[in-house]
């Protein structure tokens, strides 16, 4: 191996730092939503990551007009919010015609739900093909920035970064500064109680389960700076999302927070270590290994349930 | 030349018998006029088509004695492919090769005067079901050949099949080698092939000394690395810095990418496949590693992955591989030609697609070599079968049941497709390579 | 011909759904059938023992495991690796550069079987481990989370993280596991090919007798003390635990059946089908493994094991027919059976049709009013299914 000098240490060092940073803030994207439809409503819903993939398909398509219009350098940031409209009408849309339904049986919701993702799927698949598709990006989003010598800081890295903050400081707000945050821990606490002084707990339900899958949208949106999508891309994080949300404590905000940031930083810096697939494995096990340990996970909300 | 036709008096009978019944003899007869009229048109475009048409007369019964689901006019075969599925995005562009090839080789007059008929089975991404479709392909459908099969895992899971039941398995993946059957054909190239060439085109053209391997974490990936590394250290005389694997459809390569700058290494190997390869090089060109400034050789990357991952991300890296689209020659002008009106302009080709297409064209040769669809007949005639008509320029069985190939570099450019600057001798095929184990 | 339905009306109703599924199994499809099909049922039937134990730990004790591929792979794996042993003997590996071990390892450059495999080349001891192994990671899985009253919804999610856990694992341990390929090309077992025809309706035979011994343990379980305090713990966990029961204990047990029955189908998974791959571990194929159950009914035996059948058959036939429709179907079939039929087939069967007819409709009317009641405890089904009236 050549000579690796202590400034090039350094420099892979804080590169290392970022990977692991940058790993969380996709977890925090992807948890975001579920934390608030798991943690908030108790209710499971398996097609999450198919919501993402809806805000990732929102965007290709995007990006296919924009690529005509020549609006490339301009249109993502549009697509953001497109995918967060576009998911969130399709998580209104079940939560009226499936979710309500289902509310007081936990372990149907989460077959049901795993219905509506197979579902979902072949229409992925039945309208984009199989074949994985990935948006044309501006060009400023793919580069990077070098604040030293050797170190490169990758522009999508920080930029999924930038949008974790914000979309979680967003739901910080309005969980807990809106009217409508109050009405939803009301009547996650206790939903009689909540519709006897006159909340009304379906709407609630309804625009609760919305901007959870929203969110979801936005982050395959954000998703598609990093990786290609395909009809069962969703599929592929859900169990990470969920271990994340579970881990955290799952009514607990501050707690999705903290456990993105450990399995991220966990997963990243036993990757360099040793080989990906056992890096996964370790991980996993450990995440499992705690939570048998701490079933209720690292925080606990602080509501008697 | 001429095969032995059925026996004279078994005919004569079933003349009386036809002559005894009005309805029969009106059958025959525009049977007859049907098959006058195919022979007639086969007459016509090539000499080829010539020596076809008079080995057509030959009856079902001669030409397999082995049951095998063929008439006088039809010849059954199978298409064993994922078309649903994480591997369907793949394996699409081989059916596509395959139907092409058969109904090009049923315009020009079939095979044995036998119109080609396709049964198409539906692996689904799914090892236990495509051991399931072979199968059934073979036990109830006795189809003469099976096109199909594109992961080293789907292979292994239906091999034990073929051979069990005495099938023909046309497979066109290039793969990890290791393995040769009286019962599979590969018409892609096994890992020496592969690998061998492209590395001291990389050592002499580059003077590449250091060497920083990577793979998705499977057989061949792994394999093929074992082979580089042993060419590597062994013949090279070079250095591997570092091997990492990491698992089918990983997404976040950040800290390999930090590896890869800690190791500083001259070449950059990379054999990820399938849906990670969009996340790889767009990772790679994020943190700065572009094709202007460091080298990386790919043996799993085709114009297929590009056009999902885009041309712009992978400019100016290279790839080693037997076939690019954008070959030069007469062949390939009229496969893209013939395969973009099939379908679609847009439509791209790549490697394993090409070597797909191959697999009817090799094995309607075999059975006109052998005079006969029967397996062992047509599997002991295809060593030494020629195609001068492949895309890929010439191509020849070996004894092994491999094919000989070249082996071309190609660099790549923005619109997704290559310039080829590197073009090898045809090389051997050798599956069980001596001091690469 | 009136002496047979006298003795017929002598069986008590419980055991007269087993004795039709047994003649179903045993003379039925064997004379209807070709050996391609018969083995196409067989390999069907692995997975009937899956739903069998998902009836006794989902539908009778509320517990919904997710990863029920799991177990199905560990019995599976354990089976592959002794007949994967037989099968590399010295002779026919000659090719390789260490001969005698599996082909795998060679390739992944092993010179000497790993120490977890030696005890394999024992067939008593592999068929032990066959029934103790998934059992005892059933055992000490549950009962850490058990004892910790881990219940419903994160219980599933955690048994679905083993199923990833561990297929990552096989597949990153490709030197020790055949990775992604799995174990393949398996032939004999003690010298007996099990890949002809003659080989496969005999297993398929051992399948189906050993299918109904565990039907009829599962029928003893559900009617003995156990059976009955199952119950109750779903319906009202903290009143059992008050009376004096250790609910933990109770679950563990079921989950630890449900376990060893998954494991005694991927052994004869394994048998009949001549491979192993992880992809019977992950996550997808242990939620399919679900919906065998819930279409043939989560509360009965037998039904479990026609619902395995019928989703099987319909998969084979529409991904041959019209793979584009399949998927849609599944989705359909996981919506439909929790929205409008959770009792499944069983549960139209039993009320003849008509309780479940009132069912959907009940259930398209509160559709509008949206207070459904829960469905899961349905009276009716659950007395049929206990306590047959006879």
């Amino acid at each position: 191996m050549s000579e690796t000098t202590s400034a090039e240490f350094f420099a892979t060092l804080l590169m290392q730092g970022f990977a692991g940073i940058s790993l969380f803030s996709v977890l925090l994207l992807m948890a975001l939503g579920l934390a608030i439809i798991f943690g908030q409503m108790g209710v499971i819903n398996m097609a999450h990551g198919e919501f993402m993939a809806i805000g990732s398909y929102t965007t290709y398509i995007l990006s296919v007009l924009a690529s005509e219009q020549g609006w490339l350098d301009i249109y993502f940031p549009f697509s953001l919010i497109a995918a967060f409209i576009v998911a969130g009408v399709a998580g209104y849309l079940l939560e009226i015609v499936l979710i309500r339904h289902l509310y007081q049986r936990p372990l149907d919701t989460l077959l049901a739900t795993w219905g509506v993702s197979l579902i979902l799927q072949q229409i992925f698949r039945s309208v984009f093909g199989a074949r994985e598709v990935s948006p044309e990006l501006p060009e400023w989003i793919m580069g990077s920035v070098q604040p030293g010598e050797g170190i490169d800081i990758p522009v999508n890295g920080l930029f999924v970064l930038g949008l974790a903050g914000l979309v979680t400081a967003g739901v910080a707000l309005m969980m807990f500064r809106s009217r409508w945050g109050l009405q939803v821990r009301a009547t996650s606490q206790n939903r009689l109680i909540a519709g006897a002084v006159g909340i009304d707990t379906q709407q609630v339900d309804r625009i609760t389960f919305a901007l959870g899958c929203g969110l979801a949208g936005v982050a395959g949106a954000a998703f598609t700076t990093i990786a290609s999508t395909g009809p069962t891309s969703g599929s592929l994080y859900i169990v990470d999302t969920f271990l994340v949300v579970v881990f955290g404590g799952a009514a607990s905000m501050v707690g999705t927070l903290a456990s993105a940031f450990t399995i991220g930083q966990a997963q990243s810096i036993l990757e360099f270590l040793m080989t990906g697939s056992m890096a996964k494995v370790l991980t996993l096990v450990t995440v499992v290994g705690l939570l048998m340990m701490r079933p209720e996970g690292l925080f606990t909300a602080k509501v008697r349930r | 030349m001429e095969p032995e036709r059925g026996s004279p008096q078994a005919s004569l009978s079933d003349l009386f018998s036809i002559l005894q019944d009005p309805k029969e003899m009106l059958i025959m007869s525009i049977q007859c006029s049907k098959k006058l009229d195919q022979a007639f048109r086969r007459l016509l475009p090539f000499s080829l088509a010539l020596l076809l048409g008079t080995s057509g007369t030959a009856t079902a019964a001669s030409v397999n004695t082995t049951g095998l689901a063929v008439t006088d006019t039809t010849v059954t075969v199978g298409d064993l492919h994922s078309a649903t599925g994480t591997m369907a995005i793949s394996e699409i562009g081989s059916i596509q090769a395959e139907m092409l090839a058969i109904d090009q080789i049923n315009a020009a007059g079939g095979v044995l005067g036998r119109k080609i008929e396709v049964i198409k089975e539906d692996g689904a991404s799914d090892w236990p079901t495509f051991a399931e479709k072979a199968r059934k392909l073979l036990v109830k459908d006795k189809v003469a050949a099976v096109f199909g099969c594109w992961t080293s895992a789907s292979r292994k899971a239906v091999l034990p099949v073929f051979e069990k039941e005495n099938g023909l398995l046309y497979y066109p993946t290039f793969y990890e080698g290791l393995e040769q059957s009286k019962n599979v054909i590969y018409t892609g190239q096994e890992a020496t092939q592969q690998i061998i060439a492209g590395l001291d085109w990389m050592a002499k053209e580059k003077g590449a000394k250091t060497f920083f391997l990577i793979g998705s974490d499977y057989i061949w990936p792994r394999t093929s690395n074992k082979i580089a590394r042993k060419h590597i250290e062994n013949v090279l005389k070079g250095k591997v810095v570092g091997e990492e694997y990491y698992p089918l459809g990983h997404t976040n390569f950040r800290t390999l990418i930090n590896k890869v700058k800690a190791a500083k290494p001259d070449v950059i190997y990379s054999i990820v496949v399938g849906g990670s390869n969009v996340s790889w090089f767009k990772q790679l060109k994020a943190a700065g590693i572009t094709g202007d400034k460091a080298n990386l050789l790919t043996i799993s990357t085709t114009e297929d992955e590009v056009k999902g991952i885009g041309g712009e991300n992978v400019l100016g890296f290279y790839s080693a591989m037997k076939y690019f689209q954008s070959l030069d020659n007469a062949n390939n002008k009229a496969f893209v030609q013939a395969f973009k009106t099939k379908y679609g302009a847009d439509s791209v080709i790549g490697d394993v697609t090409q070597a797909a297409y191959l697999g009817p064209w090799l094995w309607k040769a075999a059975v006109e070599k052998a005079g006969s669809f029967d397996v062992d007949k047509v599997a002991a005639a295809s060593p030494g079968i020629e195609l001068n008509t492949a895309p890929e320029g010439y191509v020849k069985v070996h004894p092994n049941h491999h094919l000989w190939s070249k082996l071309r570099i190609g660099k790549w450019k923005k619109d997704g497709q290559v310039d080829v600057i590197y073009e090898s001798g045809l090389i051997e095929p050798n599956p069980f390579p001596e001091g690469y184990q | 011909m009136t002496s047979l339905l006298e003795y017929y009306r002598r069986i008590p109703a419980s055991w007269r759904g087993l004795l039709i599924l047994a003649l179903v199994l045993l003379v039925v499809f064997p004379l209807l059938m070709g050996s391609f099909r018969l083995n196409l049922v067989g390999k069907y039937l692995c997975f009937a023992y899956v739903a069998l134990g998902l009836v006794l730990a989902w539908g009778y004790g509320g517990i919904l495991s997710l990863g029920q591929g799991v177990f199905f792979g560990l019995g599976g794996y354990c089976m592959a690796m002794y007949l994967k042993l037989e099968a590399s003997d010295p002779v026919s590996t000659a090719i390789q550069s260490t001969p005698g071990i599996p082909d795998f390892m060679d390739w992944n450059q092993l010179t000497e079987l790993p120490w977890f495999w030696e005890p394999f080349h024992n067939l008593p001891f592999t068929l032990l481990a066959i029934l103790v192994l998934p059992t005892l990671f059933a055992y000490v899985l549950s009962l850490a989370m058990f004892r910790r009253r881990v219940g419903g919804v994160y219980f599933a999610i955690i048994t679905q993280a083993v199923a990833l856990i561990l297929s990552t694992l096989i597949i990153g341990q490709q030197g020790y596991t055949g990775g992604v390929n799995g174990i393949t090309d398996l032939k004999t077992l003690e010298g007996w090919d099990i890949r002809t025809d003659a080989a496969k309706t005999v297993l398929y035979f051992v399948c189906c007798g050993l299918l109904i011994v565990c039907i009829v343990a599962s029928q003893f379980i559900l009617k003995s003390k156990l059976g009955l305090l199952l119950v109750a713990m779903r319906d009202k966990e903290e009143r059992v635990r008050f009376s004096g029961y250790s609910v933990a204990d109770l679950k563990v047990f079921v989950f630890c059946v449900a376990a060893l029955f998954s494991a005694i189908g991927g052994a004869l998974f394994t048998l009949q089908v001549g491979f192993m791959s992880p992809s019977f571990v992950g996550i997808v194929p242990s939620v399919e493994m679900v919906i065998f159950a819930a279409v043939g009914g989560r509360l009965s035996l037998v039904g479990a094991i026609y619902g395995c059948l019928m989703v099987n058959f319909g998969k084979t036939y529409f991904s041959e027919a019209f793979p584009e429709l399949w998927l849609f179907l599944m989705g359909g079939l996981f919506i439909g059976i929790v929205m409008f039929f959770p009792n499944g087939m069983a549960g139209l069967f039993q009320s003849g049709g008509r309780e479940s007819l009132k069912q959907l409709w009940r259930g398209l009317i509160h559709m509008r009013h949206h207070d459904r009641p829960s469905p899961r405890v349905d009276e009716a089904s659950l007395d049929s299914s206990l306590e047959p009236r006879s």
